[in-house]
């Protein structure tokens, strides 16, 4: 493994934790477009390059603003007073959440680390370096073997799109 | 440690971490960048086994997780939604505090 692969997995791992731990909303928002970016690094790095700019685009582009306004509407104030800041952002139970996420990473390590599939595709020798996805091939996959699920996902995109719109709403008799 | 086993220890990671945040903040908003998170983790896997697979001409693996980005961006749109829902009709996103269904 070449060291660019440790400090791309180094920042998305750390900006996953900066999302979970840090106690304000603004910096917890930002350390998850750290992660997302880091992950759309370590697809370029796996020579997946459209699905890199795609995450950059998708991920860092669109969701974090989206969800930097959903912290910027629903923030009442409180918590950039000093005694805001001392209210717990974990829940009460978070210790068995802890423990759950953490007996779930211990399962999925051992899986990996015993896993046969693992050791013998790195032995063999299709990982070598050629890059296979090129734009073209991918745009032909998209209109010929898998055109039924590009559909379904545009029908996915326009239903929720509107969802969101209608959820979002005003409602009827509500004070403005 | 072989790279797709280094590739795959990373995505586990980032699932725990995500699922982590989801199950212990209280806020709405981080639940919800939690299940993100633990999708990202899954698109990563999904990469890794494409470049590291036997038929990586095939694209399957590689649209599997174009795919799944686009269904996640249509739920980060809609669990938003609903999360400013929450807020307008309980001026809190604190999940500790919606009890309204408790039995």
């Amino acid at each position: 493994m070449s060291w660019v692969f440790w400090v791309l997995a180094a920042i998305t791992i750390a900006g996953g934790m900066a999302t979970v731990l840090v106690r304000r909303l603004v910096h917890a928002a930002l350390g998850a477009a750290a992660a997302f970016a880091g992950l759309a690094l370590l697809y370029l790095s796996l020579d997946a390059q459209f699905a890199g700019f795609a995450q950059l685009m998708v991920y860092v582009g669109a969701v974090t603003i989206l969800i930097l306004f959903a912290i910027l509407m629903t923030q009442s104030g409180e918590l950039n007073q000093p005694e805001g800041l001392k209210k717990a952002v974990f829940s009460p139970g978070s210790f068995w959440g802890l423990l759950l996420a953490a007996l779930v990473f211990a399962v999925l390590g051992f899986a990996v680390n015993n896993s046969q599939a693992a050791l013998a595709v790195a032995t063999g020798a299709s990982a070598s370096a050629e890059p296979t996805a090129t734009v073209a091939s991918i745009g032909q996959a998209l209109v010929g073997n898998y055109v039924l699920p590009l559909e379904i996902v545009a029908l996915i995109l326009t239903a929720a799109l509107i969802g969101a719109v209608v959820i979002a709403l005003h409602e009827k008799g509500e004070a403005q | 440690m072989t790279p797709l086993s280094a590739y795959l220890l990373v995505a586990a990671l980032l699932f725990a971490v995500g699922l982590a945040g989801a199950l212990t903040r209280r806020n709405a908003v981080l639940v919800l960048i939690g299940i993100e998170m633990m999708l990202n983790a899954a698109n990563l896997n999904l990469i890794a086994f494409w470049r590291f697979g036997a038929h990586p001409e095939q694209l399957t693996g590689f649209l599997f997780a174009i795919f799944s980005i686009a269904v996640a961006a249509a739920e980060a749109a809609v669990g938003l939604a609903l999360v400013i829902a929450l807020w307008r009709h309980t001026r809190s996103v604190n999940l500790d505090e919606q009890t309204r269904m408790k039995g």
